[in-house]
């Protein structure tokens, strides 16, 4: 995954409350493989009808934003990272909100995406920048800022995930670094703890 | 003199390899558990050419695709089951799969195995993994690039919590159960109440409750969004433990009690939140909306935007809008079309026979499933004969899996159909798309089943419990 630190692009706003991952991306597409691409699930049954049209009105239909600026408890609930890639691959790079669900901020994180926190009034004031369609925005990773217009706001990240984002870091090689700790911490297990370790048959 | 710790401490500790200067920690997994779900992540460890670096401690289950009565759905469907059995065979996982006896709920085999113990930490790629914390151990959900470093490394890197605790006193009253606590207390904080928070569960209500009853409680943490919940081990704990296959036994055993019983917190730890729940007050609940938040005693009405704080009012006409409800209206008295007993909420032996316990003797008045929550909870269901139960009052006894919770094997809410279900998610299109679900109790769904619409369970159960 490549690190970043600054996103200049096009911002949109999605103000419900509540989006759980169940809206973003439905449990019957999460078999296809990633290779296929994700972007079209992403909030497939909002974004369309129950004959599978597209509702031309819906604004992912018409608008192709980077930054969506969403509402309170977003990502909240089953931890499926497909909701994330249905974000990444429609082109989302940034989520800003009140509050995230646990799980999908790790997921998104793990994927280059960043869910960055505002304050609710300044949430309430990059909604009223944003309006109806695409604004410009900028999102300053290194500086934890985003701007729109004349608006000049700071949002909240935690400092580990904002180091991972900018660069790109891979969990599975940073942990094999830690080899011989592993290695020494499981024996120590399994002389004190052998049913912890032991699994089938102790 | 040493600081008073919390049993979500002591269990951080131990399980610390490495602890980073920012406040993140890489921690040992003891139980890693995979389900269909879980491709994602062996690919992207057959990308690399990595080896799982612990299969003996890593168990497969087929759980969300698994068909409840015959063949799977279609091709697409059956490729998922397959796909988990063809990892699990590559890699030497132990694998709970379709057809086999143990077979079940992810979250309710692993107790039921004897996998899930006091002192361990678990994982799973599945947001409801905190269910096992009822157990005392550190359980919790994580994501497909999660799911691939666990099988990678056994290891997981975590920021560590905050700590919260949610005490609930008193003595719940007949037809009032763990379902209704915690729809409680997430209808008080929000469902983003305890973002953050490792939750643990105490006070006499959460010691008098059975394993199955804490199972529940610690299932619907995240409904509240909290990852983590958790209730100290005892007596309670142990018996639910003791000759299960995968359990200790022996000197192990011995050995195993006596570290068991200091897990635990101390009475002078201090917790970041401290909740508490008078269980007296608690009648019981279903959701009216499309987040778990949304619930309300039965006796209650319909909720009014017009009289909802301004912030909140957008939120809930959007809900009672898609939920098809009249504000000032009371919500007993809403017609069901569907009822659903399953899922990893509410489907062990105990919520199966607290549902059969109202509709012994009774008719349902509208089409339902009864999805036991593991293979072993349908083979001692059958013993006991609430299958009958069931299948007399007209449900339709099933198989194991999770079904109609999120209808991935195809177990399908048609659009417009109002479901009374005991399971752990009233989103949008969650049972199905267009379908209406409310969350609640399983004696609650069995009384909805007798009525063909929302009521209160209580005066059903009068001289039956």
């Amino acid at each position: 995954m490549s690190g970043w630190s600054l996103h200049n692009g096009q911002a949109m706003a999605l103000p419900a409350e509540n989006i759980d991952t169940d809206q973003l991306i439905p449990a019957r597409f999460m078999s296809t493989p990633r290779a296929v691409g994700y972007g079209g699930f992403l909030l497939f049954d909002q974004r369309h009808d129950d004959a599978g049209k597209a509702h031309p009105d819906h604004p992912l239909n018409r608008l192709r934003p980077t930054v969506l600026v969403v509402g309170r408890n977003f990502g909240s609930g089953s931890s499926r990272e497909a909701a994330v890639y249905a974000l990444v691959d429609f082109g989302v790079r940034v989520v800003l909100a009140p509050s995230f669900g646990d799980i999908f901020s790790g997921n998104a994180i793990n994927n280059g995406l960043l869910p960055a926190r505002l304050a609710a009034d300044d949430h309430a004031r990059l909604l009223e920048a944003v309006g109806a369609g695409l604004a410009a925005i900028s999102i300053d990773l290194t500086t934890l800022q985003v701007r729109c217009g004349t608006l000049h706001l700071p949002f909240t990240l935690d400092p580990v995930w904002q180091q991972k984002l900018i660069n790109g870091w891979d969990d599975i090689d940073l942990t094999r670094a830690h080899g011989d700790e592993i290695a020494a911490f499981v024996k120590v297990r399994a002389d004190r703890h052998p049913w912890m370790l032991s699994g089938v048959g102790v | 003199m040493t600081t008073p710790r919390t049993l979500f401490d002591r269990l951080w500790s131990a399980h610390e390899i490495v602890a980073r200067p920012d406040g993140t920690s890489l921690l040992f997994v003891d139980r890693h558990l995979v389900h269909e779900g879980s491709h994602h992540a062996f690919r992207k460890i057959a990308e690399r050419g990595l080896p799982v670096a612990r299969a003996d401690l890593t168990f497969g289950v087929a759980d969300h695709y698994v068909p409840t009565r015959g063949a799977p759905a279609d091709a697409e469907i059956a490729g998922m089951i397959d796909r988990l059995a063809e990892n699990c065979a590559r890699h030497d996982i132990l694998c709970f799969g379709q057809g086999d006896p143990r077979q079940g709920i992810v979250h309710v085999i692993g107790p039921e195995q004897g996998l899930t113990l006091p002192g361990l930490v678990i994982n799973c790629g599945d947001s409801h993994t905190s269910t096992h914390g009822a157990f005392g151990s550190i359980a919790f959900g994580i994501g497909a690039t999660e799911v691939a470093h666990v099988l990678a490394t056994q290891t997981i890197w975590q920021k560590r919590p905050r700590a919260m605790r949610v005490r609930i006193e008193g003595r719940l009253t007949p037809g009032v159960g763990a379902k209704d606590v915690a729809l409680g207390w997430i209808a008080r904080l929000g469902a983003d109440g305890a973002h953050g928070h490792a939750i643990e569960y105490a006070g006499a209500v959460v010691r008098a409750l059975s394993m199955e009853g804490r199972l529940t409680l610690c299932n619907l943490s995240i409904e509240g969004g909290a990852r983590f919940g958790m209730v100290a081990p005892d007596q309670t704990t142990f018996d639910y433990i003791e000759g299960r296959s995968f359990a200790p036994s022996g000197a192990v055993w011995d050995r195993a009690l006596h570290d068991w019983a200091a897990l635990g917190t101390d009475a002078d730890a201090v917790f970041d939140r401290d909740v508490e729940l008078d269980a007296s007050d608690i009648a019981p609940i279903v959701t009216w909306g499309t987040s778990p938040e949304e619930a309300l005693p039965i006796t209650a009405t319909v909720p009014d935007p017009d009289r909802a704080p301004p912030q909140k009012a957008a939120q809930m006409r959007d809900s009672l809008d898609y939920m098809g409800l009249v504000a000032g209206r009371p919500l007993a008295g809403t017609p069901v079309d569907r009822v659903f007993i399953g899922s990893c909420t509410n489907a062990r032996i105990e919520d199966l026979r607290m549902a059969a316990a109202v509709l012994a003797g009774r008719r349902s008045r509208v089409p339902g499933l009864v999805s036991p929550g593991s293979s072993q909870v349908k083979a001692q269901a059958e013993a006991e004969g609430l299958d009958r139960i069931f299948t007399e009052a007209g449900l339709d006894w099933r198989g194991s899996g999770c079904s109609m919770c999120v209808g991935m094997n195809g177990d399908l809410l048609a659009a417009g159909l109002r479901c009374a279900s005991t399971t752990n998610r009233n989103f949008k299109g969650r049972q199905g798309r267009g379908s209406m679900t409310h969350l609640m109790s399983p004696a609650m769904v069995a009384a909805a089943a007798v009525a063909g619409a929302l009521t209160d369970v209580r005066p059903m159960l009068e001289g039956r419990v």
